[in-house]
């Protein structure tokens, strides 16, 4: 059994939602470099140069590599051989993610009601995710999400008989819809099987996973792949202004389903895909 | 072809740009995103005048970050401009000249552009650490109480923006995707 005080939980919330929203993580950041070498477009080559610059920007200068710093959406796994002492869990989080938005001079982009739309004013609550593991470590991912990109994504019942193709339809269709609008070039994030709730927890999931591992599954490492190819040759580009890199991957994941079902959720992510991790 | 735009943005100069031209924008510019939209339309419904002269202006579709101390600005990238679309026509008709945003824009936007003489301009998603660096002054002119989403009057040195709909309604999305796409 080990004992986690969540003031500790507090301070790493508030750290990695500063860490998460300045610095590109290093996959990301090769995979910008080597679309920069690939890109046939010289408008989209420039544009590609200046998301590297503004990354660099951010790192060294300390600022948010966006605007749009997200709702914060935080995923943690809690080993069942834990106990978390001196308050509630969830307060602790939202703790770390008012303190992270203020300390860092992040946007606060969270409204109290989806209709009457008054901003919180601290960017809480944050979206989080627990799932209980085996063992006694706790650990803690915070994925801040804008929503220029979050708005483009789309989630679909498909039926058992639509199968491979009726996905890839589905996913190419989701971002030639998207077009410039989500920030490209994008990442990715598809959930296929399980429920409704649970293709779209995947597909979010799945933008955790840094984007130079395939799936450990080979169809599904297969079709990573090919829609990769896919979606680059939809010509959408850099900022949507023409271009080969139009996703810098396509991360994918899938759960066992219904037997009448195919549920399919694809969550698309900008070029950042920020996410910070710590293990407690 | 590289242009600079010194605001205010006259219709005359609005109808020399044309869609793929890259632009340096220098002088005033207003800040403005979807609440402060609403409420700039509700205005207008309700009769009275909008919190700044909006001739020959153009509207900015950003909600900053804070600025950290002795800085001006935080973080300052485009939001997807197709929220303001149900908006965006009025505005146009009352003399707006030009839109700073990324993203598509509906018919009803391209087709107000080109009856009344308005230019669409794109700055690049994502890259809102570097564009700060085009902002020397930023001041709160309405709705403080709107925090990110408060009108606010910046001053631009070198804004860097690509013009992608034009008075005639080309639009370098579609042009700039057939150039590239597979089939």
């Amino acid at each position: 059994m080990k004992t986690i005080n969540v003031s500790q939980i507090a301070e790493t919330v508030e750290r990695l939602c500063i860490e998460a929203n300045y610095c590109l993580n290093g996959d990301i950041l090769r995979a910008l470099k080597r679309g920069a070498e690939v890109e046939v477009s010289e408008t989209g080559k420039c544009i590609l140069n200046q998301i590297i610059a503004n990354a660099d920007i951010a790192r060294n200068e300390e600022i948010a590599i966006c605007q749009d710093t997200g709702m914060a959406v935080v995923f943690i796994d809690i080993g069942q051989d834990v106990h978390i002492t001196g308050g509630s869990l969830t307060e602790a989080v939202n703790e770390g993610v008012r303190r992270g938005y203020k300390k860092g001079y992040l946007r606060k982009s969270v409204v109290g009601d989806p209709i009457e739309r008054v901003n919180t004013g601290d960017n809480t609550p944050a979206v989080i995710h627990y799932t209980v593991v085996e063992g006694d470590n706790l650990k803690i991912a915070v994925a801040p999400k804008g929503f220029g990109s979050e708005n483009m994504s789309a989630l679909r019942m498909l039926k058992p008989s639509d199968g491979l193709e009726g996905v890839k339809k589905f996913i190419i269709e989701t971002v030639d819809r998207a077009g410039p609008n989500p920030c490209p070039p994008i990442v990715v994030g598809v959930g296929i099987g399980g429920t409704m709730e649970k293709a779209a927890i995947l597909a979010k999931k799945a933008l955790l996973r840094p984007i130079d591992i395939r799936s450990d599954v080979e169809y599904v490492k297969e079709l990573e792949i090919e829609m990769l190819g896919a979606l680059n040759s939809l010509g959408i580009g850099p900022a949507g202004l023409g271009g080969k890199v139009t996703a810098l991957a396509v991360n994918i994941e899938v759960f066992p389903t219904h037997i009448a079902g195919l549920p399919v959720a694809v969550n698309i992510s900008c070029h950042a895909t920020r996410h910070a991790e710590a293990v407690l | 072809m590289i242009c600079t735009i010194e605001t205010p943005l006259t219709k005359q100069k609005v109808r020399e740009l044309k869609a793929g031209d890259t632009v340096s924008i220098n002088g005033v510019i207003y800040a403005a995103r979807d609440a402060a939209h609403k409420r700039m339309i509700a205005m207008i419904q309700a009769g009275e005048g909008l919190p700044f002269n909006i001739e020959d202006q153009i509207i900015y579709y950003v909600g900053p970050c804070p600025a950290k101390p002795g800085r001006v600005i935080g973080s300052a990238g485009p939001t997807t401009s197709g929220r303001m679309d149900v908006y965006a026509p009025k505005l146009i008709e009352m003399g707006l000249t030009g839109m700073i945003g990324k993203g598509l824009r509906s018919r009803e936007v391209v087709e107000a552009m080109v009856k009344y003489g308005a230019v669409y301009l794109g700055a690049v998603g994502g890259a809102g650490a570097l564009i700060a660096k085009s902002i020397v002054q930023e001041e709160v002119v309405a709705f403080p109480e709107l925090g990110p989403e408060a009108i606010r009057r910046l001053v631009v040195r070198d804004f860097p923006a690509t013009v992608i709909i034009d008075s005639r309604g080309n639009d370098l999305y579609k042009i700039g995707r057939e150039k590239h796409r597979c089939c």
